[in-house]
């Protein structure tokens, strides 16, 4: 296994109709790595991902995925990565069957019939393999998806928010099945909102308005990140959250059931902040969550934006 | 990347499910040749005949009654009395209720004795000039035809004498003037052109409806694989209608066939080709279906008023006929047209064929150029 990072890109920039939506955005990731992708809506997650997999074409920077040059290869990546789009691709009016059968002549497989019946057993879908694709619930046309972009063993798998609308039981085996993967050497980007999600991946990378924010495993992101946490319990902590969210030196506050959480860039300003509050609360300090730092992440994202636009 | 037969085979399939499974589009493809065949074969007549007329006689005599009589006998005419009062004909032809008003003035006879070239009037409701070309020619006939019975013995001078030179007119082709004869041969390229150009024309806009688009372009399939994989399905659906459509020819309106059979089947796979890939083309501008619908609607009016197809292709004005000659279906309708009523063969018929193959090539470039292989 060689070490080259299968995915490696730098300074890829698109802007569509003169907004700037990826910004130099540079990443690598590791060969049989499972790398997080995060970021709020519409920061540039699919765009990025598009540029990766070659279907938008970068207006500049430059990478290669699986050695291959993105900017001459892009018939050969196409035919070694797997893509889940963000909505669901496949062929609503075809069957179960159809759609698998599509996707292994397109890709030119061998031993197709078994492949297809190998994936609907895998599935738990071979009693339903002549079901139309769109009479399929949510979660299910989402397992069948990944399984057609992995029909043809593709060495790097791009999903895009492949598990939005899934329940958590098939989440978890979706999830275990890219770790199977990743085992075997599948390199995987996966973009996602489920802070759990982030937490299953080796790494994560940030993107907010179209700029990589931050890059590295969860703990590395928290620990770099310099934010402090506090956890308050005690009758009515959880009520205090709009309260607290306007006093200075409070980046986030919210609650978690009966308790309050409120992080900050500084340990004693949180401190200050709810000293005067309510006496009965008692306040201990807590590791910051990976989403207090996303959130911390934004709100000074936009800020910048803010500040280059005035 | 070569193309490759697998690849194609996999859209082909997939084209062909879809299809399957839209029965309103397939119940459009058996039904609309049939319909239109039935309903513009019937229907459309450029010799229109039996049209209502009103008749005001101001003046009874035997000369009237041989007019009117012959009137009758042409078959071009419903006569009906407009009776007396004054104004009663005028009104019925302003309210449409008949469409010629034929009047013998008073004291018709008298002057006609007298040599006095009397004048009979007729008005037609001209707002649609077509209705009413055959039928002004033919009162013309049939007051001839009428008087000369009754213009003998003293009265034989007043007789119509036969013209100096005798015109002779041989109609060609088609020589009782039928015109199912003419419109439904032409169908036969209306029909395909509205099928062929509006199935593809949405094809691809649907897919990138459906979100379907971006799947198909992350797979290694390359644009002209994409192209003949979905054209090729519609192929066999155009060869389906031809057959419909040429046998009902044969069979229900009696259209002659002069031609090789071979040769309009080479045609018809060559046009249906080309309205394929005009249709293709067109659907890769399109962003939804509903804009690719429109686009068809575009191409199909004219190709149904200017190509020859309604209305006399040498009638229209030179920079209409340059549009014509741009239209697919003027090409085929040529060949179509010839083969069957002329019985032209290969010499004939190549220069119209080599321009639609030239048109599809043109098409597949601009495709296949457009459909690319990204998102943009
Ligand atoms: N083809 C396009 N034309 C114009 N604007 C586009 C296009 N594609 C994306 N955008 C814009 O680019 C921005 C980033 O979009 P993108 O889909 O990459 O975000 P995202 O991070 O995937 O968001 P989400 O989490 O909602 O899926 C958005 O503001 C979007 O409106
Ligand atoms: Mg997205």
């Amino acid at each position: 296994m060689s070490a080259a990072p299968a995915i490696a890109v730098t300074g890829l920039t698109k802007s569509f109709g003169g907004r700037v939506v990826v910004d130099h955005v540079s990443l690598e990731v590791g060969q049989g790595r499972v790398c997080g992708f995060l970021g709020p809506n519409g920061s540039g997650k699919t765009t990025t991902l598009r540029m990766i997999c070659g279907l938008l074409i970068p207006d500049s920077g430059s990478g290669t995925v699986l050695g291959l040059d993105l900017a001459t290869s892009r018939g050969e990546i196409k035919r070694r990565i797997g893509y889940m789009t963000q909505r669901f691709g496949l062929f609503e009016d075809l069957t179960i069957r159809e759609n698998l059968a599509f996707v292994a002549d397109a890709y030119s497989l061998d031993n197709k019939h078994a492949r297809v019946d190998a994936a609907l057993d895998r599935l738990g879908l071979a009693t339903r393999a002549d079901q139309l694709a769109g009479k399929l619930s949510g979660g299910w046309k989402q397992r069948l998806a990944l399984a057609a972009c992995v029909l043809h063993e593709p060495q790097i798998l791009l999903l895009d928010e492949p598990t939005a609308g899934v329940d958590p039981l098939a989440r978890r085996e979706f999830w275990d099945q890219i770790h199977v993967l990743a085992a075997e050497g599948v390199t995987v980007l996966v973009s996602t909102h489920y802070m759990d999600e982030a937490e299953r991946c080796h790494d994560i990378a940030y993107i907010a308005y179209g700029v990589l924010l931050a890059r590295g495993t969860a703990a590395e992101i928290v620990r770099d990140s310099g934010l402090a946490a506090l956890t308050g319990e005690g009758p009515g902590a959880d009520r205090l959250a709009p309260l607290l969210q306007q006093r200075p030196g409070v980046t986030m506050a919210a609650a978690f059931g009966p308790t309050l959480h409120i992080a900050g860039p500084d340990l004693a300003a949180l401190r200050a902040a709810v000293k005067d509050v309510d006496p009965a609360i008692d306040w201990r300090e807590a590791e910051p969550t990976l989403e207090d730092v996303f959130i911390h992440l934004m709100r000074s994202a936009t800020d910048n934006s803010v500040g280059i636009a005035s | 990347m070569s193309p490759s037969l697998r690849r194609i085979w996999a859209m082909l399939i997939k084209e062909f499910h879809q299809l399957r499974r839209d029965r309103l589009t397939f119940g459009m493809i058996v039904g609309i040749p049939l319909v239109q065949l039935f309903l513009f074969g019937f229907a459309i007549n450029n010799d229109p005949r039996h049209l209502r007329a009103a008749l005001e006689v101001n003046d009874h005599s035997a000369f009237t009654r041989s007019i009117e009589g012959s009137l009758r006998a042409s078959s071009y005419f419903d006569l009906q009395p407009a009776g007396t009062r004054p104004g009663a004909g005028e009104e019925m032809l302003r309210r449409g209720e008949v469409q010629f008003l034929i009047v013998i003035p008073p004291d018709f006879s008298r002057d006609l004795v007298r040599g006095e070239h009397p004048q009979l009037l007729v008005v037609a409701d001209a707002t649609d000039p077509a209705a009413t070309g055959g039928a002004t020619a033919a009162v013309q006939q049939a007051v001839m035809s009428g008087l000369g019975h009754d213009l003998i013995g003293s009265l034989a001078p007043l007789a119509p004498r036969p013209p100096p030179v005798d015109v002779v007119v041989q109609r060609r082709y088609n020589p009782e003037g039928i015109t199912s004869h003419n419109i439904v041969p032409g169908l036969l390229a209306i029909v395909l052109s509205m099928t062929m150009v509006m199935l593809t024309s949405v094809s691809v806009a649907r897919e990138r409806e459906r979100g379907t688009m971006e799947n198909l372009l992350a797979m290694p399939l390359h644009p002209l694989e994409v192209m003949l994989g979905k054209i090729l399905p519609y192929v066999f659906i155009g060869a389906t209608q031809t057959t419909i459509i040429v046998a009902a020819a044969q069979l229900i309106f009696q259209v002659p066939f002069f031609g090789p059979v071979w040769l309009l089947a080479l045609a018809t796979l060559v046009f249906i080709t080309v309205s394929l890939l005009l249709g293709f083309t067109l659907s890769t501008f399109a962003q939804t279906q509903l804009q690719a619908m429109q686009m068809s609607f575009f191409y199909i009016l004219p190709s149904i008023l200017l190509s020859g197809f309604m209305f006399p292709f040498r009638g229209m004005p030179g920079w209409a006929q340059t549009i014509g000659e741009c239209i697919p279906v003027t090409h085929f309708l040529r060949v179509v047209r010839g083969v069957m009523l002329k019985g032209w063969g290969v010499g004939e018929a190549l220069l119209p064929l080599g321009i639609l193959a030239a048109m599809g090539l043109v098409f597949a470039f601009v495709a296949v150029r457009r459909y690319g292989d990204t998102l943009e």
